[in-house]
C-alpha cells in the first residue's frame, strides 16, 4: 500500500516534469523562430558549449559554485518567508571585503593567511549588507524587498566609485576592474581548469550544513514554524524578529562567500560585474526546486549549463547569450503553472 | 559652472525625463489599487521599449510602436492575473520571474534592433501656451507623451476617487468578498486593471525607446525604473497624485547628477548614474519610518512635519496581493 502510493506520487512527479519540459520547449523554440534562428541549433550548441569537453565543463562547474552557495543561503531566508531579493548586493559587498583585505594583507609574506582572512571578510560583507536589509525590515517596516534592492544599487555604485576613485588602476581606469591580485594571492586551482578545489569544498559543505540546520537543529525548526504561521510561532515563545535576522546573517553569509570566491578563485581582482546575477539566478534556483535544499544543487547545475553553453551562441549563431535567461524563466513560470493545474484537477 | 544651471532648462528637463516614470507609476498604482501586485515592472518596460522601437523602426510609424509596446505591457500583466487570479499563484513570484525573464527576452530578441537609427517622437510645442514666460517652457514645450504623462496625472486621479468606476475599483482591492456582495465579479474587474495597468507600463516602455533615451541597446538606459515605479507605488501610499510627485523627485535626482558630474569631475561618472536609484529608495524608506507612532509623537507640536508627513502617508489596499477565491 505504503509502496504503492509513493510509487504513485513519483509517477506524478515525474508526468509534472515532463509536462513542465515540454511547455519550455514550445515557448522557447517559438521565440527562437521568431527571432529567425535554427531552434535544433541553437540547443546543439548550449548543449555542446557546457557538457562538450571538460574545459566547458570547468566553466560550468565554476559558475555552479557561487549559484549554488547563494541557493543555499536563500532557502534560510525563504524558509522564513522573507524575500531575500538583496543577496545580488551581499555577493557584491562579499567581493568589496575580500578584495579590501586581499589589497591590504599583499605584502605581509603570509599569503595562507590573508586568504583565511579574505574569506571571514567576505562572509562578514555579505552578512552585514543583509542584517541591514533584515533591520530595515523588522525595525523599519520597510518591504525586504526594497530594502534589498536599494542596497543592491548602493553596492552596485560603490563597486563603480571604487574602481573608477580609489582603487582605480595606475594609468588607466577601465570597466575591467582593479589591478589583478599577485599570483600567490589566487586560490589554487586544479591545472587547465579555473575550478578552485576549495571554492568546490565550500559549495557542497554548504548544501550539506544547511541540510542539516533545516532538518536537525532547533533553527531550522524555528524558521519553518515562523515561515508557516508567524501568529503562532509567537504565541509559543518564538521571536519572529530575531530568527529573520537570523536567516538573513546565514543567507548574507553565504552570498559573501560566494562573492569571496569570484574574486579569489575566478577573476582574482574587483569587477563591475562580479556578481554576474548570480543572486537574481539563485532566486529562480531555489523557485524551481521548491525550496528543497537536495534538489537546489542539481537545478544550479541545469542553470549553470545553460549560462555556460548560452556563451557560444553570439559567436556561433549571432544571438545573444540572454537566451539561457529566456530559458530559465520559462522553465519557472511552466513549472508554477503545471503544478497549479495539478492542484486545481486535484481538487 | 553652477551659471550654466538654467532653470527653466533644468524644470522643463524634470518634467520631460520624468513622463514614463509617471506613466508605469500610475499604471502600477491602478494595477495594486485593485489588489494585484505586478512586480514585472522592470522587464515589462524594456521588453516594451524593445517592441516600441522595433515596430516603429520596421513600419515606420511612432503610433504603431506605441500601440504595440501597450499591447506587449497587456500581455505580461495579464501573465500575473492568470496566475494570481485563476491559479492561486504567488504574484511575487510570478512577478519576479517575469522581471527577469523579459528583460532576456528584450536583449534576444532585440539584438537585431541595437544601435540602430530609428523614428522618434519630435517636440510639439503648444501654440499660445508656449509664449507664457517660465510656464510656457517648462510645461509646454515637450513631445506628445510628455503632455500624456501630465494629463494622465489628472485624469487617473479623477477616475479612482470621483467616478463609480473608480469607486468598484478601489472596492475590490480592499474587499472582494464585500464587492462580491454587491454584485461585483472581483476577478474581472481585477483582471481588467492589471490589464490596463500594464498597458500603461507598456507605453512607458515606449516613451523611452521613442523619445526619452530613442534607440534601442544592451544596455538601454531604463534598467532599474521599474523598481523605482514600484518603490514609488508603496511610498505614495497608493495615491497617483503623490506616486506622480515622487516621479518628478527621481527625475530631478538624474538631472541632478548631470550637472554634479560638471560640478564634481574627480567622482566617477558611472557614480552619478547609479545615484540617483539608493537615493530615491532610501528617501523613500526614510518616508516610511516618518509615520511611525515614536515619530508620530515626536512631531506632535511641530505641525508643518505634521502636515509634510500626512501629505505622503496612505495605506495599502487591504487585500493587495491576496487573490479572491471563491468557496
Amino acid at each position: 500500500m505504503q509502496l504503492n502510493k509513493s510509487l504513485q506520487s513519483g509517477f506524478t512527479l515525474l508526468l509534472n516534469g515532463v509536462l513542465t519540459l515540454i511547455v519550455m520547449f514550445c515557448f522557447t523554440t517559438l521565440i527562437l523562430l521568431v527571432a529567425g534562428a535554427p531552434p535544433l541549433a541553437a540547443y546543439y550548441h548550449i548543449f555542446k558549449g557546457s557538457l562538450g569537453s571538460w574545459i566547458t565543463f570547468g566553466h560550468v562547474i565554476k559558475t555552479w559554485i557561487p549559484l549554488t552557495l547563494c541557493s543555499a543561503g536563500l532557502i534560510y531566508t525563504f524558509r522564513i518567508g522573507l524575500w531575500n531579493i538583496g543577496v545580488e548586493g551581499q555577493i557584491m559587498m562579499g567581493a568589496v571585503f575580500s578584495t579590501a583585505l586581499l589589497r591590504w594583507g599583499a605584502d605581509w609574506n603570509q599569503p595562507f593567511g590573508v586568504i583565511g582572512l579574505a574569506f571571514a571578510a567576505g562572509i562578514a560583507g555579505g552578512a552585514i549588507w543583509a542584517i541591514i536589509a533584515g533591520f530595515l525590515k523588522t525595525k523599519g517596516g520597510v518591504n525586504e524587498i526594497f530594502a534589498g534592492l536599494g542596497l543592491n544599487f548602493v553596492a552596485q555604485g560603490f563597486i563603480l566609485w571604487l574602481i573608477f576613485g580609489p582603487w582605480r588602476r595606475p594609468g588607466v581606469a577601465s570597466m575591467s576592474g582593479t589591478e589583478p591580485f599577485p599570483y600567490q594571492l589566487w586560490l589554487s586551482t586544479w591545472p587547465g581548469l579555473r575550478i578552485a578545489p576549495a571554492g568546490l569544498a565550500l559549495a557542497i559543505g554548504a548544501v550539506l550544513l544547511t541540510a542539516l540546520i533545516l532538518k536537525y537543529t532547533r533553527v531550522g525548526l524555528n524558521l519553518k514554524a515562523i515561515g508557516n504561521n508567524a501568529q503562532a510561532a509567537r504565541l509559543f515563545g518564538l521571536n519572529p524578529q530575531r530568527n529573520m535576522i537570523l536567516a538573513m546573517l546565514l543567507a548574507g553569509g553565504l552570498a559573501g562567500l560566494a562573492g569571496n570566491i569570484q574574486v579569489t578563485g575566478v577573476y582574482h581582482r574587483l569587477l563591475p560585474a562580479i556578481s554576474s546575477n548570480y543572486g537574481y539566478l539563485a532566486l529562480m534556483v531555489v523557485m524551481l526546486s521548491n525550496y528543497n535544499i537536495w534538489a537546489a544543487p542539481l537545478v544550479a547545475l541545469f542553470f549553470a549549463c545553460l549560462n555556460v553553453g548560452s556563451i557560444q551562441l553570439p559567436m556561433v549563431l549571432r544571438l545573444d547569450s540572454s537566451l539561457s535567461g529566456v530559458i530559465q524563466g520559462s522553465l519557472v513560470l511552466a513549472t508554477l503553472a503545471v503544478q497549479a493545474w495539478r492542484v486545481k484537477r486535484n481538487k | 559652472m553652477i551659471s550654466d544651471l538654467n532653470l527653466t532648462i533644468l524644470f522643463a528637463s524634470v518634467i520631460a525625463g520624468a513622463a514614463p516614470v509617471v506613466l508605469a507609476a500610475i499604471g502600477e498604482t491602478i494595477t495594486e489599487k485593485a489588489g494585484i501586485i505586478n512586480l514585472s515592472l522592470d522587464g515589462t518596460i524594456l521588453l516594451s521599449a524593445m517592441t516600441a522601437f522595433a515596430v516603429a523602426f520596421e513600419t515606420d510609424s511612432l503610433m504603431l510602436g506605441f500601440g504595440a509596446a501597450g499591447i506587449v505591457g497587456a500581455c505580461v500583466a495579464g501573465i500575473v492575473a492568470l496566475f494570481s487570479i485563476y491559479l492561486g499563484q504567488s504574484q511575487v513570484a510570478v512577478g519576479f520571474v517575469l522581471t527577469l525573464m523579459c528583460r532576456d527576452l528584450a536583449y534576444f530578441l532585440g539584438n537585431p534592433y541595437s544601435r540602430l537609427q530609428g523614428p522618434q517622437a519630435s517636440p510639439l510645442p503648444l501654440p499660445f501656451l508656449k509664449e507664457i514666460p517660465f510656464f510656457g517652457s517648462v510645461f509646454c514645450n515637450h513631445n506628445l507623451p510628455v503632455y500624456l504623462s501630465l494629463v494622465l496625472i489628472f485624469i487617473s486621479w479623477m477616475y479612482i476617487y470621483r467616478t463609480s468606476y473608480g469607486l468598484k475599483l478601489r472596492s475590490v482591492g480592499e474587499n472582494p468578498a464585500a464587492s462580491y456582495v454587491r454584485g461585483i465579479n472581483p476577478r474581472k474587474i481585477q483582471l481588467a486593471y492589471t490589464l490596463c495597468g500594464g498597458f500603461l507600463v507598456g507605453i512607458s516602455g515606449a516613451v523611452f525607446s521613442l523619445a526619452i533615451k530613442p534607440g534601442w541597446g544592451r544596455p538601454q538606459g531604463c534598467e532599474g525604473v521599474g523598481w523605482i515605479a514600484l518603490a514609488l507605488v508603496i511610498f505614495g501610499g497608493w495615491h497617483p497624485v503623490r506616486a506622480a510627485a515622487g516621479a518628478y523627485f527621481f527625475s530631478f535626482l538624474q538631472v541632478i547628477g548631470i550637472y554634479g558630474q560638471s560640478w564634481l569631475p574627480s567622482v566617477p561618472a558611472q557614480v552619478f548614474q547609479v545615484a540617483p536609484f539608493p537615493l530615491m529608495i532610501f528617501t523613500l524608506a526614510l518616508m516610511h519610518l516618518a509615520q511611525k507612532e515614536t515619530v508620530l509623537s515626536w512631531t506632535e507640536e511641530k505641525a508643518w512635519i505634521r502636515t509634510l508627513i500626512r501629505m505622503f502617508s496612505g495605506t495599502a489596499p487591504q487585500s493587495l496581493g491576496k487573490p479572491y477565491q471563491t468557496d
